[in-house]
């Protein structure tokens, strides 16, 4: 029971579960927004490899995002939120609820309890354990290193501060486009993603309404596209990121991860980008920085996790993402329970109505 | 950095995780204030009383590193007497000559040892060994030869009391000086809180010393100031004080506005200087070779600019070859003489006047990118000719038919004359050399396709042209074609038939011409000569070829070497990864601290070593000193670092080289809403001003009109553009990520003006008028200047007004004017003042009569700001008795 129950929801290997017999370890994104700059470097590179087109030429005047969202031609996409400092204290305070509620990773035990653990400045540093670093272990860097995590443990909240976020494909564990296509276009490839097959798609759209965050959706645009010689290809049918499936394959990182210059997108088994994603949150809680939290890493959430994990700074609604996304499936059990309730109360009372005209 | 050098902000990045702190000081809040431990926000334009209130702080809290500067800097030096500081005349230096509205620098010199106070300033050596007149140091824009090196002197006979207590030391002058920068000051002229003051100050000297080091990182916009180059010396004082300099981690880094700017000015695309920063020789100062040589460096200063005529000699060779000998001066005259100030500005502006017939644009869009866009536009409608280098059709090249003048009826296509040449390039990837990044680091590219169609690249392009040049003057005994028929113009050609640009660079490493090694590569510049037996096209770089192997493509993975990565491309001088890196060891030649060891004296070997190159005479013992007058290298004791500099030590005070000052003072921008709060004197009285009719200003400070143009403007990039946009604008993804002209603007301006986000506004200044549409946003804050609230717009500039590029929209810069800098003529281009009102600009005639009705009303005239001196303190010719 349990293996067909983990078909629809919670956590499972979707690799192995899509038949696979010789998977490879799930891939995945760790997308570390404390360490954004904004350069949409990702944005500009994913298109480059994809041969997306371009999605149009006007300002939102929504900070530097003139992206918007992820489409059929946005792939990668910077979100920009300005804040000012009770927005901060209020992302701090909902933060420090979720580690109040057993979320990972506390301070260090002779740190004060409930004094304000606020750190100064406008964006989380301590790093450490996350880049890799060129210098070899160095005493004295552990003590800067510490000297700066006292710093920042003190202090008070920044006035303002601006976050920077590049989202991306989920590519979950259960993907609500994949389950509802009927064509087989999507598909769950050997690294545990999900694809869309261009020329095996008839663009039903069942896909667009069913994925939980907003991210596939049908190419409509035929407007000359400037760099292609004036022709869109794939027009009609669905698409969204292939986690740069044509690399994947060649050993090669996807195209966003290798241009981002902070290494704030981060690539690698989905295993080793939890590990990843899960020291660095504690880090920064160990730092004051509570409201920093985790996205996508539980495996039992309605989409039974995702393979691109993120750390935020705020609520996901702040950056645009569902602060529950559950995929259609996993309420079909549900569904079929009711529907069976239903259809035996039906029968139980069909039955009781021949019966009670016999009597 | 983040925002405009995104890729080297990883290192920032990687910084932070080994414990740094990052603070960002601008006057904006931009993607580096988003991810740095502090933003301080400040008025464009008062860097100078931030930075000299840190000074200040540093000296009266005794947070200088006292060793280091006792031993490594001029602070001990003493100063003529004749010396007086802008405390003593109401913001003027003494020295100030009304008539030609620069300084005599003769009284900011060092007292010299043995005779009277500064007994004979000016008669060992030429010129500029001497006490050149500012004037004519502007003219040739003498501020850019510093670039490897300081000014000469006529020696290194210097008094100094390392006690610092006497009042004619530097030190006692510096803290005169800066005493009225303080805090309260900072707050009341940046608009910076005493408490944001305070935390950079703790910040930066806890982070300096035995232990410790702290670095300034800029963009250049930094020196876009009528002070520019000020801005830049007062944080290198700072530095010196807090023991920063020639140590690792600490210096001032220049982040270049494009791939190989710091290459374009080693081997120069200027009209002043010559490759290694040798001066170009300018007429009556430096009309025989010998005038030239020694005014370049003289032999009896010390340090390694005393051998300036080895690095010119070996110049002369590689461009004149076997035509370059002893007896005509190694063909020095064919070499033009500079007959005064001919940068970008002044060539606009004599375009402007029809006196320029023709002019090659590589790479550069000036209809967009350069100050007062409007005047570039109207003066390229004046050329006979136009040669258009670029990747796209930019609006330089297409100015004549789609410029705004032409909507304005300023310009109309059938009267335009110029004739337009436009010619394709090979992009970067086409085409193999060297970028020389910040760091002076040669990397070498390699070709990795062939250009298209008829594209090439630059080096082929200038190739040919040379080649059809001579072909036409082959025949000619006309003298003045000498200079282009002899030149060494015989480069071997590459498998694609390409001109080698290793052969190029070989040419640049230099060679031995004759005795042993003749034939052989220049090993490093230490080996070039004055008597014509080598040859260097630009002695800084010599030691790139060394051995024959081209070490600017060295590739060795730094993970797979020492922390300094010697094996990774090569460094000018002599792979050096740290200048004056003699200062990273003490007096003694011990390091400082071994969390901070670089360079260190070997008592054992009895030489320098370390992790980098010595930037030092490697067997010359910590405790070596020279003969009194000994010149030259040998001239440098054991303990000065700075070689330099023609004492050896690191300048707090200038005494020669800077033409607007010997230290760096506040002065308000040429234009600006706030009357000087320091000293009569509003702004620098040595700038550059050019009163024209097309080139107007408004009026500033509490002069009457000035209220009509309220608010300080600043103009900049943003991540997505690349400058004026021909390398962005024409590329849909990157025009989709920024694709139209803004205005940043705060929610108090905002409501102030009824600006209205995503809406459009009008912004004008005393030359014209822009339409943008309006960012609201708390990232620009109103800032109380003087007890009134002043209001910043910000403007990214890479947008213009033309019809082939993907995205367009008015040119920020069409809202600046000329005004320069008197060291290095930059424009400023980061401060002036304007209105912004709601709504999009009048079309066609209307756009000039707007600008005309602001002009009117704030009584604009060609004299508006443009008065050198404002203060009457300190009358010229009788400098002593302003003192009573």
């Amino acid at each position: 029971m349990g293996f067909w129950q983990h078909q629809l929801a919670g956590p499972t290997d979707p690799s192995h579960d899509a038949a696979w017999e010789e998977p490879e370890p799930r891939k995945g994104f760790f997308t570390d927004t404390s360490i954004c700059i904004g350069c949409k470097a990702c944005e500009v590179a994913c298109k480059e490899w994809n041969a997306i087109p371009e999605d149009g030429l006007s300002l939102t005047g929504n900070s530097y995002d003139n992206t918007g969202s992820l489409g059929a031609s946005t792939w990668r996409h910077v979100a920009f939120i300005e804040q000012t400092a009770d927005r901060v204290e209020e992302a701090r305070a909902s933060g420090r609820r979720l580690v109040d509620l057993g979320m990972p990773a506390l301070r260090p035990p002779d740190a004060p309890q409930g004094s304000p653990s606020a750190a100064s400045g406008t964006a989380p540093a301590g790093l450490e354990g996350v880049v890799p670093t060129a210098v070899a272990d160095d005493g004295s860097l552990d003590a800067m290193a510490a000297a700066a995590r006292t710093a920042h443990a003190t202090g008070t909240l920044p006035d303002f501060r601006w976050l920077m976020a590049s989202d991306v494909c989920k590519h979950c564990t259960h993907a609500g486009c994949l389950d509802v296509c009927p064509t087989g276009a999507l598909f769950r490839t050997e690294h545990g993603t999900v694809v869309v097959q261009p020329d095996v798609c008839n663009g039903c759209g069942y896909c667009v309404a069913a994925c939980p965050f907003g991210v596939i959706e049908r190419r409509e645009d035929e407007r000359d596209d400037k760099r292609g010689g004036g022709v869109v290809s794939n027009v009609g049918v669905a698409q969204k990121c292939t986690l740069c499936y044509d690399r994947l394959g060649h050993d090669q990182t996807p195209a966003c991860a290798q241009a981002c210059p902070t290494t704030s997108i981060k690539f690698g088994t989905l295993a080793e980008m939890l590990d990843t994603a899960r020291d660095r949150v504690e880090v920064l809680h160990d730092n004051g920085f509570t409201e920093a939290r985790l996205y996508g890493a539980n495996a039992d959430d309605g989409v039974g996790g995702t393979g691109s994990v993120f750390l935020l700074l705020d609520e996901p609604e702040v950056y645009g993402l569902p602060p529950d996304p559950r995929v259609p499936t996993a309420d079909l059990p549900d569904m079929f329970r009711k529907a069976g309730i239903a259809a035996v109360a039906m029968f139980g009372m069909a039955v009781a109505a021949f019966a009670g005209r016999r009597r | 950095m983040a925002e405009c050098h995104p890729v080297a902000y990883q290192w920032v990045t990687e910084a932070r995780l080994r414990g740094a702190k990052v603070i960002h000081i601008d006057p904006r809040f931009t993607r580096t204030s988003a991810t740095a431990d502090k933003h301080v926000p400040i008025r464009a334009g008062s860097d100078v009383v931030f930075l000299g209130a840190l000074i200040n702080h540093i000296l009266a809290n005794e947070l200088y590193f006292k060793e280091y500067v006792v031993a490594f800097t001029n602070a001990a030096t003493m100063v003529s007497e004749d010396y007086q500081d802008t405390e003593d005349l109401d913001g003027l230096f003494s020295g100030y000559d009304d008539k030609l509205n620069n300084y005599d620098p003769s009284s900011w010199a060092y007292a010299t040892e043995g005779e009277g106070p500064n007994a004979s300033p000016g008669t060992i050596g030429g010129p500029a060994a001497g006490h050149e007149h500012g004037h004519s140091g502007s003219e040739r824009s003498a501020g850019d030869e510093h670039g490897s090196g300081g000014p000469a002197l006529e020696h290194a006979k210097v008094k100094r009391d390392e006690s610092l207590q006497d009042p004619h030391t530097v030190f006692q002058i510096l803290k005169r000086h800066y005493a009225r920068y303080t805090p309260e000051m900072v707050s009341e002229v940046c608009g910076i809180s005493v408490d944001d003051f305070h935390y950079v100050a703790r910040a930066v000297t806890e982070n300096s010393g035995r232990d410790r080091t702290s670095a300034f990182v800029y963009a250049v916009g930094w020196t876009q100031h009528t002070l520019g180059a000020q801005f830049i010396r007062t944080a290198a004082i700072i530095q010196l004080l807090l023991g920063n300099m020639g140590r690792p981690g600490g210096g001032i880094m220049a982040l270049r506005g494009h791939a190989s700017i710091q290459g374009s000015t080693d081997i120069p695309t200027l009209y002043n200087i010559l490759p290694g920063y040798l001066a170009m020789p300018m007429v009556g100062n430096h009309d025989t070779w010998d005038d030239y040589v020694s005014a370049i460096g003289n032999k009896q200063q010390k340090g390694f600019w005393a051998n300036a005529d080895a690095y010119a000699v070996s110049l002369l060779k590689a461009w004149w070859g076997d035509a370059a000998t002893k007896e005509n001066d190694w063909a020095f005259d064919y070499l033009p003489r500079l007959s005064g100030a001919h940068g970008t500005y002044q060539t606009t502006m004599a375009m402007k006047d029809g006196q320029v017939e023709g002019y090659f644009l590589l790479g550069q869009n000036p209809a967009v990118g350069s100050a007062h866009a409007k005047m570039q536009r109207l003066a390229l409608a004046e050329l006979k000719w136009l040669v258009v280098r670029d990747l796209q059709m930019i609006e330089s090249a297409t100015f004549w038919k789609d410029a705004p003048e032409i909507a304005t009826g300023e310009l109309s296509t059938e009267k335009i004359g110029t004739e337009v040449f436009f010619l394709p390039p090979a992009s970067h990837v086409e085409k193999a050399g060297t970028f020389t990044q910040t760091q002076r680091l040669l990397q070498w590219r390699h070709k990795a396709v062939n250009p298209p169609g008829d594209c090439q690249s630059e080096l082929e392009f200038f190739f040919e042209l040379g080649k059809r040049i001579r072909a036409r003057l082959a025949d000619s005994d006309d003298p003045r074609d000498r200079p282009l028929l002899d030149l060494t113009w015989d480069y071997p050609l590459d498998d694609e038939g390409e001109i080698s640009s290793e052969a190029v660079l070989q040419e640049i490493n230099g060679r031995h011409l004759s005795g042993d090694k003749a034939g052989e590569l220049a090993g490093m510049y230490t080996e070039l000569k004055a008597d014509g037996s080598t040859s260097s096209g630009c002695w800084i770089y010599s030691g790139v070829y060394a051995g024959g192997v081209n070490r600017s493509a060295n590739r060795k993975p730094g993970r797979e070497q020492g922390p300094t990565a010697q094996e990774w491309g090569w460094a000018w001088p002599d792979n050096r990864r740290i200048l004056y890196n003699r200062a990273s060891a003490d007096p003694e030649g011990k390091p400082w601290s071994e969390r901070k060891k670089y360079v260190w004296w070997d008592e054992e070997q009895q030489q320098w070593t370390g992790i980098d190159t010595p930037d030092f005479v490697k067997t010359k013992a910590p405790s070596y000193r020279p003969e009194p007058g000994t010149g030259g290298p040998d001239g440098l004791a054991g303990d000065d670092p700075f070689v330099m500099m023609a004492d050896g030590k690191g300048w707090l005070f200038a005494p020669k080289g800077m033409l607007d000052g010997p230290l760096p003072t506040h002065y308000e921008p040429q234009e600006s809403p706030v009357q000087n709060p320091l000293y009569g004197q509003q702004s620098n009285p040595a700038r550059r001003v050019f009163p024209r009719k097309d080139n107007l200003w408004s009026p500033s400070g509490n002069a009457p009109g000035a209220e009509v143009y309220p608010f300080v403007f600043t103009t900049y990039r943003l991540t997505e553009h690349h400058t004026a946009g021909g390398m962005s604008r024409w590329l849909p993804y990157l025009s989709e990520l920024q694709p139209e002209f803004f205005c940043e603007v705060s929610p108090e301006l905002a409501a102030e003006r009824g600006l209205a986000n995503g809406g459009w506004a009008t912004i004008v200044s005393a030359r014209s008028a822009v339409e943008a549409r309006v960012l609201v946003t708390e990232r620009m804050t109103p800032l109380v200047i003087g007890g009134r609230t002043i209001h910043q717009v910000g403007l990214p500039y890479h947008w213009g007004v033309g019809r082939d590029a993907v995205v367009s929209g008015d040119a920020a810069n069409d809202l600046l004017g000329i005004a320069l800098d008197p060291n290095v003529q930059i424009q400023e281009s980061k401060a002036g003042s304007c209105d912004i009102v709601p709504g999009r600009r009048p079309q066609g005639e209307a756009l000039l009569r707007l600008v005309e009705e602001y002009q009117s009303r704030a009584g604009v005239t060609v004299e508006t700001s443009n008065q050198l001196r404002t203060t009457t303190a300190g009358a010229s010719g009788s400098s002593k008795e302003a003192d009573a």
